[in-house]
């Protein structure tokens, strides 16, 4: 996708990868044929660049043809450069300028509580994100209407463009945080898929009234060699080589299904 | 007017928004704490599950009320216009403007009336930054009738809409019975020798400067221009036709606001001279509200005085 675009953000899509699939793929009450379906599970990519992960799931997930998805960025794609819910069916609601999405999750969840409906919506942040005000702001609304169908991933992997978080705003205690701001706060590799589903289970099947931050160390890059830990890789597209190689190691590590 | 009952916009939308809310629980308002001033007192007390209360945290309210308009609720974020402009401009920009969801941001406290707290909390600038946004509706009611019937509006109409009211009493200038259509101006008064067009606050003063002009031999013409965009471009184009004079008045600054709205109109048609009378592009400051508005001309006087030369009378 990002190959063919020439353009986009494979660090954190890669980062972000393997928690995307499991709340797709194992995890949200979905209906593909009906993307508007009320009583669905709502997905929001607080950190918007990374949709080439959520593309790509929605599109496996059947919300659209996957030959939508060699379209990425380009004039009259439904896959914008940031998520575009207008546009694109299973997106619940447009991303892209960071520190946003939060809340709105927050709203999803708050109007789930208002109308005793049972779905539940998964937020995903950046650490870098966390820089942004609004996210504490958002924070303690979920405490104080005890959003317990709400589960917050950070992705951790400690890199922003400017360079590492610690280089360029110190997430002092980003996991202590969250708890201290009223959350269940359960620390993962958030690349270890076993470790993401038991996680979200967990998280699940506690109703304490506590809404749930999955605080997921991960690997910005995850799977491509020369992409892991390199901050470079934040928003630049791959050329003709590595493409090819970043494919190769992908395909070695993971199982295709046809 | 002196004979006329007086009471504040922001009462209007008190007022509305418990009947709304009893006959639709989809409408939720999202207080950003400062409630009791904004008027939604009553929601509270009558209708506590569609209401939320965020803290002073208002770029939260904003995404807030978005996350909930997806899920089919009509939030009604509420809070100063200072704070509901352009505090959160970019929360309106991003999560309510761009996907178009059904949010409306209800402010007290636009422009000049917010007179003893000083700059701070006046508001000049608020409709011009919101009518930039695709999307965006801004309106602004011109008294307490106008007020409810036009909060009522904004609420079947489905999309982003800013609604101003301000803070001290105004006279009331319609029956509670009388019909808005967003962007549809009000015909107040007809005439054939200058059109004055005026929004919110200013509406009594336009009336009020019409009379004196009838009595100097005058005939002035006056809208209510209560919503900015979409604009009644026909309502601007009958005056520019009818009368090849305006004067806009507004107590906002006289940039980007209703003035330079109409002045687009006018300059495209090249048919008519214009006079806009408004905060004159400096702040505010602590002064009782007449003050504040004498310091920018925004007076009967000066309408009538606009006219007059407009006329060479």
């Amino acid at each position: 996708m990002i190959y063919k675009a020439q353009s986009g953000h494979p660090g954190g899509a890669l980062s972000v990868a393997d928690f995307t699939a499991a709340c797709y793929f194992h995890e949200m009450k979905l209906d593909p044929k009906n993307p508007q379906w009320p009583l669905r599970d709502r997905f929001v990519l607080s950190k918007g660049h990374a949709c080439p992960a959520q593309y790509a799931a929605l599109a496996m997930k059947g919300f659209f043809d996957l030959s939508h998805l060699d379209t990425l960025r380009k004039e009259g794609s439904i896959l914008q450069g940031h998520p575009d819910m207008k546009k694109c069916p299973g997106i619940d609601i447009s991303t892209g300028s960071l520190g946003q999405g939060f809340a709105c999750g927050v709203g999803m969840a708050l109007a789930a509580k208002m109308d005793a409906l049972d779905y539940r919506v998964y937020v995903a942040l950046g650490d870098g994100e966390c820089q942004e005000g609004e996210i504490w702001e958002a924070a303690q609304t979920a405490n104080k209407y005890k959003l317990d169908n709400l589960v917050v991933f950070v992705d951790n992997n400690n890199l922003q463009i400017d360079g590492t978080c610690d280089e360029v705003m110190p997430n002092i205690d980003l996991g202590k945080k969250f708890a201290a701001f009223g959350f269940d706060c359960y620390e993962i590799d958030g690349n270890d898929m076993a470790q993401v589903v038991a996680a979200l289970e967990l998280a699940k099947v506690v109703k304490n009234g506590r809404p749930k931050c999955l605080f997921a160390n991960t690997v910005k890059g995850k799977g491509v060699s020369y992409m892991e830990n390199q901050c470079g890789w934040h928003g630049t597209a791959p050329n003709e080589e590595e493409y090819k190689q970043a494919i190769a190691e992908l395909e070695s590590q993971y199982i295709v299904e046809d | 007017m002196s004979n006329t009952k007086k009471i504040s916009t922001r009462d209007g939308f008190g007022k509305a928004i418990v009947e709304l809310g009893q006959q639709d629980s989809n409408i939720v308002v999202v207080d950003i704490d400062i409630g009791k001033s904004c008027k939604t007192v009553d929601f509270r007390k009558t209708l506590p599950e569609q209401y939320i209360n965020v803290g002073i945290a208002e770029q939260n309210g904003a995404g807030v009320a978005a996350g909930l308009a997806t899920c089919g609720k009509i939030p009604f974020v509420v809070t100063y216009a200072a704070f509901g402009s352009m505090r959160i401009c970019e929360m309106i920009r991003q999560q309510i403007c761009y996907p178009k969801l059904n949010v409306k941001i209800a402010c007290s406290h636009g422009g000049l009336t917010p007179a003893n707290d000083g700059a701070s909390h006046q508001c000049i600038e608020d409709m011009g930054i919101l009518r930039t946004l695709p999307n965006m509706t801004v309106i602004m009611p011109a008294d307490y009738s106008s007020a409810m019937a036009l909060v009522k509006a904004a609420a079947a109409y489905k999309g982003p809409v800013y609604l101003r009211f301000t803070r001290d009493a105004v006279p009331v200038v319609y029956d509670e019975a009388e019909e808005f259509e967003i962007g549809r101006a009000k015909l107040l008064r007809e005439g054939k020798d200058v059109a004055i067009i005026a929004n919110g606050d200013t509406v009594c003063l336009a009336v009020e400067a019409a009379k004196h002009l009838s009595e100097l031999g005058i005939s002035a013409r006056v809208l209510d221009m209560h919503t900015i965009k979409p604009l009644d471009v026909q309502a601007v184009n009958d005056c520019i036709k009818d009368t090849g004079r305006i004067i806009t008045v507004e107590d906002h600054n006289i940039l980007n606001g209703l003035g330079s709205a109409v002045a687009d109109i006018v300059a495209e048609s090249g048919k008519a001279v214009l006079r806009r009378i408004g905060v004159q592009d400096q702040f505010g400051q602590s002064a009782p509200y007449e003050r504040l508005l004498e310091m920018n001309g925004i007076t009967v006087e000066n309408i009538v005085a606009q006219a007059q030369q407009l006329l060479n009378k």
